[in-house]
């Protein structure tokens, strides 16, 4: 598998940069880019909402010119929506190549809490492990404690571990195996 | 297992149908678009949905209501989510008065839809449960209980429906396993006769005297043991159909007694001397070729063709390999869901080990190779190690059995017989399970072999 270009948008903190890229090398076995030089999309911002369309993110990350095939995770400051919903904390394109988080919601600062980067950084790893996993074809898991079960809020975001469970893990070496790819298998346990 | 919920998002607006339907499809669900009332209308004839997601504001043909409208007449039991960006309380009475089950003003919070979906979802898997529960308790098996895409199945199905309305005898043949007793069923309750009784014999499990007595009953003192008058099958079974399975078994005299009763419709009961009418369809089955029966003496001619009205050849299940993904899936869900384990597919791989098995125990060895693999499986993918046990020896073994010279192939199916009996304790279930073929079948051999239980 190639390695995973890891996308920010704007300036999220470091800490959280370099969670992402070793906390998703010990969930996927896999490695991390940096990919520099993107700027937000105008046209994703609804000013209705005061938002930004995660779709809209995802569309303009596939029109990338440059690394096409490379899978993409970005990370943005930006509050998402999807039209039905009145935000994300994530989005991926379902056995896709393009996925992005959003910290916004993932501060304790935007629920009036203090300020707590180490919280941060784990729900953004455990949030970009559920979406990265959506692109490798990943469906939402029943086990609550497996990083790609549905987390509506954050309070299930903060339950969940940040390394696939025993049966997602299962599910990812098939389909990588399926595909002819080398099968690197995620450690097991990972951190939590 | 959410990929079998069907959901059809609804709304003009192509971001609102792409990200509802990604949500959905991330939750496992198969989801489908349509961009206008008609377009959802017509899909809803062409597949039954679980839930339908309408947007209610939709400019140009039809709007929310009408659609809701259209698709509850074409699905009755359909839930229905009204979607809409204006909270007012005139619009959502107007929804929920034609019918729909919920409603959502967008934006919502991430877990209104989960929490709605799902709600709806357990109802419905209740639902599905307790059908598949009374179906069970029931044993009652309709025509659209069965599932195959194959031309010959479907023939087959196509038949079924058309002799339901009659009552023309029915002979089933087909190797051990094929389901004869399934196409039975669904020919009765296709039928007038639904509401009586389907009565099913095996005429291979018991001796001849014994099978005598089982299908026209006793009188009081007809013989040593017949301490009270008892009706037979036959009787039991007036109205509705009889089904003798492995009717190639019976004995000479038991062949002539059943032609009388095909010719006319009544008999005797052992012992008694008033005749008794039955109005009674009857369905035979046979896993042997009658034909050659027949030409060898061992069948009387009269009866075969009193019995071959209406002949219904099942295939095997390696000659309709098209219908295992199908069989497994359906094995799968019923069994899972009776063994407590939430194991929700099959992997690819494991997939193409059930399709390349040979399966000579047909559909009912492919049910007893999952329930096995459901027992082993330790994730919520049936994986091809679940299945190992179907797979052929990696290596030659390292000799040939120890066989004494002079053993012809009966003496050595005898032998292998009874050696399994004794490992399943007498257990004549356990034993035909994995002796591969059906209870009856393994009563005709031990009858046959004169094995000792």
């Amino acid at each position: 598998m190639s390695p995973l270009g890891l996308l920010p948008l704007g300036s999220p903190p470091e800490a959280v940069l370099g969670e992402l890229e070793a906390g998703l090398r010990l969930a996927f076995g896999v490695g991390t880019r940096r990919v520099e030089g993107f700027a937000d999309p105008p046209e994703a911002y609804d000013r209705a909402r005061g938002q930004w369309s995660a779709v809209a993110l995802l569309r303009a990350l596939l029109r990338r010119p440059a690394s096409e095939g490379q899978p993409l995770l970005g990370v943005t400051e930006r509050d998402l929506f999807v039209p039905v919903l009145s935000f994300v904390f994530g989005q991926a394109q379902l056995g896709g190549r393009v996925a992005v988080i959003s910290l916004a919601r993932l501060r304790p600062e935007f629920h009036g809490l203090r300020p707590d980067e180490r919280l941060l950084a784990r729900r953004a790893l455990t949030e970009a492990v559920h979406e990265v996993g959506h692109t490798l074809g990943l469906l939402h898991c029943p086990d609550r404690r497996c990083p790609m079960a549905l987390s509506p809020g954050l309070d299930d975001l903060d339950f969940k571990t940040t390394a696939p469970c025993a049966s997602c893990a299962a599910l990812l070496r098939g389909r990588r195996a399926a595909a002819g790819r080398p099968t690197a298998a995620p450690p097991p346990g990972g951190r939590t | 297992m959410n990929a079998r919920w069907h959901i059809l998002v609804v709304d003009d607006e192509e971001t609102m149908t792409e990200s509802l339907s990604a949500w959905l499809r991330e939750d496992g669900y198969s989801v489908d678009c349509a961009g206008s009332g008609a377009e959802a209308i017509e899909r809803a004839r062409q597949r039954d949905y679980a839930i339908y997601f309408v947007d209610l504001k939709m400019p140009g043909g039809l709007d929310g209501i009408e659609t809701m409208m259209e698709i509850r007449k074409l699905r009755p039991e359909a839930s229905i989510i009204v979607i809409t960006a204006y909270a007012t309380v005139d619009t959502a009475i107007t929804a929920m008065k034609e019918g729909a089950q919920e409603y959502i003003v967008k934006p919502c919070h991430p877990q209104e839809i989960s929490l709605l979906v799902g709600r709806i979802i357990r109802v419905k898997k209740l639902q599905r449960e307790n059908a598949i529960l009374r179906r069970k308790l029931d044993r009652h098996y309709h025509l659209h209980d069965l599932v195959s895409r194959n031309p010959r199945m479907l023939e087959v199905f196509r038949l079924v429906r058309d002799v339901a309305h009659q009552r023309s005898t029915v002979l089933i043949q087909g190797e051990s396993g094929t389901g004869k007793e399934l196409i039975a069923r669904a020919i009765h309750y296709s039928g007038e006769r639904a509401a009586a009784p389907f009565v099913a014999v095996s005429c291979a499990a018991l001796a001849e005297t014994l099978l005598e007595s089982e299908l026209f009953g006793h009188e009081k003192g007809a013989f040593t043991g017949a301490v009270a008058q008892r009706k037979g099958k036959f009787e039991q079974a007036d109205g509705g159909t009889i089904f003798l399975d492995e009717i190639g078994d019976i004995s000479a005299k038991l062949q002539l007694d059943l032609l009388r009763v095909l010719q006319e419709r009544r008999f005797f009961r052992v012992g008694g001397n008033a005749e008794i009418a039955v109005d009674v369809r009857v369905i035979a089955a046979t896993h042997q070729d009658p034909l050659l029966a027949v030409r060898e003496g061992r069948f009387r001619d009269d009866l075969y063709y009193r019995l071959n009205v209406i002949n219904i050849h099942l295939p095997p299940l390696r000659e309709r390999r098209e219908d295992v993904p199908l069989l497994a899936q359906e094995f799968l869900e019923r069994l899972g869901h009776e063994m407590g384990r939430d194991v929700a597919e099959i992997s690819d791989e494991a997939m193409r080990l059930l399709v390349d098995h040979s399966w000579p125990g047909n559909v009912r060895e492919l049910e007893n190779a999952l329930e096995r693999a459901i027992l082993s499986c330790r994730t919520r993918t049936l994986s091809a190690e679940d299945l190992a046990f179907l797979q052929p020896p990696t290596a030659a073994p390292s000799a040939a059995p120890d066989l004494p010279p002079g053993l012809t192939l009966q003496d050595l199916e005898r032998q292998y017989i009874a050696a399994t009996l004794e490992r399943s304790g007498g257990n004549i279930k356990a034993a035909a399970a994995a002796l591969g073929i059906d209870r009856s079948t393994l009563y005709e051999k031990i009858r046959r072999y004169e094995i000792p239980r």
